[in-house]
């Protein structure tokens, strides 16, 4: 099967669809008119570069290109989740670095060694895309799961110290914090799961029938996405609430009050 | 002789061979903080002992160091220099986890947990490993101590007044048998019958278990109503340490004099 390949002139006409969404943001005075045109202009320069890049690897193919890309990939969504947290941490950058490093890793390890026994394991056709969408969502549950721990234990700080004065060691006077921080991270995986297929066809399934692809087998790839997505959240969210542990407390059990900060 | 933490007294550390009661020292404590980014002594070269069995009240200006004391004294807080003996024993020598055991907390908020009133006291012992089903007996014992005997052990921590809340946060502290009971402003945030009923609750568990106690209050007259003896900080700094009645009859100082009289804020 072959599909239609898009010219630049036809992609042009694309663009008519920021056009469309600026009229919105005037008709309305949102003020968003900018930040569409900026955005556009971003997207185009971002995808067309990534797009070379990719063009490179795919035709090169040699293991360590293929591994360069993959670790610019993940300093890119250790540097986003840092970012993300609505207050610095000492330490916060090894704690979201490791946690994300090691869900991705072991996520994709399984589903490239394991699953689809991807020969050579490198192949970045297979690689790059799911490393990509694996470090994507570790990175958001990473992010997810920080905030709330340090939010919630602002807040409930009190309760915190009431039961470290029982003598609760940090991890057990945080316990129900670290529970509420891994669900936040969890649910949004949990509920693309319950909604996938019904409301959308998500892009790499879509991407995958456009191509060519029987449906039915795009929806196995799918399905395989999906799943891990979920271990990879769920590995790099408990990752970060247990290093996070030595973020909010001494080795003595001691609350570090100057690390909350204020709400 | 006391079982702590069900563990036979032989295998503790010394420090915890516990024949009696508690001692707790303070020795030339000072501890900096970092306020608005400039180092403060919240404390300075802070010494008092406190005997066995006595109630010590503490007492001063807001912000004069007072609850640092305490949080120092359970080491959610370490000390910048100087030591806190417990028996005779560096605190900071001392597992903080068993540490806390044995110097119980209670706060100025009862801070209880979002759970039963049974659950809230069943956390310390639980946490120790001891099995909640076997505490029945313990639970009711000490609600009847705060005096809350008719109270369903099962009810919701949050559907209590804030004074009920206080008395089962005291009860959740005894639960641990603790030996030293540090309280930092119990009575700030009650009404002043409640606040009343828990400095008698106070005398109570003195005269009944022999804790020794450290009440922080900024009210003169909750002090007087439970101290022996009474132990006057300002901005950090110890300004007297006397017989309760002594100083309320005299004191030493002329910031002793000011406090008594109600000059210094």
């Amino acid at each position: 099967m072959e599909y239609i390949s898009l010219s630049y002139a036809s992609l042009g006409i694309a663009v008519l669809f920021i056009v469309s969404a600026m009229v919105v943001s005037c008709r309305y005075s949102l003020g968003l008119e900018r930040d569409l045109a900026v955005g556009a202009v971003r997207a185009f320069v971002q995808l067309t570069a990534i797009g070379y890049v990719l063009q490179l690897l795919f035709v090169s193919a040699r293991w360590y290109y293929v591994v360069i890309m993959l670790i610019i990939m993940l300093a890119a969504a250790i540097k986003n989740a840092v970012a993300r947290q609505s207050a610095k941490l000492k330490g916060m950058f090894t704690t979201l670095g490791i946690s994300i490093f090691v869900g991705s890793a072991l996520t994709t390890a399984v589903v490239i060694g394991i699953i689809l026994r991807v020969r050579p394991w490198y192949s970045p056709r297979y690689l790059i895309p799911l490393a990509g969408s694996i470090l994507g969502n570790s990175m958001t549950g990473a992010a997810l799961a920080l905030n709330r721990l340090r939010s919630d234990i602002t807040h409930r700080k009190p309760e915190v110290e009431a039961a470290l004065a029982l003598g609760a060691t940090s991890r057990q006077a945080i316990m129900p914090m670290i529970r509420d921080a891994l669900k936040s991270a969890m649910l949004p995986s949990i509920s693309s799961l319950m909604v996938v297929g019904i409301v959308h066809l998500p892009g790499m399934m879509a991407g995958q029938i456009i191509a060519g692809a029987f449906p039915v087998d795009a929806v196995k790839y799918q399905l395989m996405v999906v799943y891990m997505i979920a271990a990879a959240v769920a590995i790099t969210s408990m990752m970060v609430v247990y290093l996070a542990t030595n973020l909010f407390f001494t080795p003595d059990h001691m609350l570090k009050t100057e690390a909350l900060g204020s709400t | 002789m006391r079982v702590v933490l069900g563990v036979p007294d032989l295998f503790l550390p010394k420090a915890w061979r516990c024949e009696g009661l508690a001692k707790i020292e303070f020795l030339n404590v000072t501890k900096t903080r970092s306020i608005d980014g400039e180092m403060r002594s919240v404390l300075d070269d802070v010494s008092v002992a406190v005997e066995e069995g006595t109630i010590l009240a503490i007492g001063g200006p807001s912000g004069a160091g007072k609850s640092t004391m305490l949080r120092l004294a359970n080491r959610l807080e370490s000390a910048t220099s100087g030591r806190v003996l417990l028996d005779g024993v560096d605190i900071s020598t001392i597992d903080p986890v068993r540490l806390r055991r044995k110097v119980g907390m209670v706060f100025q908020l009862p801070s209880l947990f979002p759970l039963t009133i049974q659950e809230n006291l069943t956390y310390g012992p639980e946490l120790r490993g001891v099995e909640p089903s076997s505490l029945h007996d313990k639970v009711r014992e000490m609600l009847d101590m705060v005096d809350l005997p008719d109270l369903s052990p099962g009810r919701q921590a949050g559907e209590l007044s804030v004074g009920q809340q206080q008395r089962v946060a005291i009860a959740r502290t005894l639960m641990n048998e603790p030996e030293v009971l540090l309280m930092d402003e119990p009575t700030s945030a009650l009404d002043p019958a409640t606040a009343k009923s828990i400095l008698e609750l106070v005398c109570d568990i003195r005269s009944r278990y022999g804790i020794t106690v450290l009440f922080v209050s900024h009210s003169l007259e909750h002090s007087r109503l439970v101290g022996d003896r009474f132990l006057l900080i300002v901005d950090g700094k110890v300004v007297e340490e006397s017989d309760i009645e002594a100083f309320f009859r005299g004191p030493q100082t002329e910031l002793g004099r000011k406090f008594l009289a109600g000059e210094l804020k």
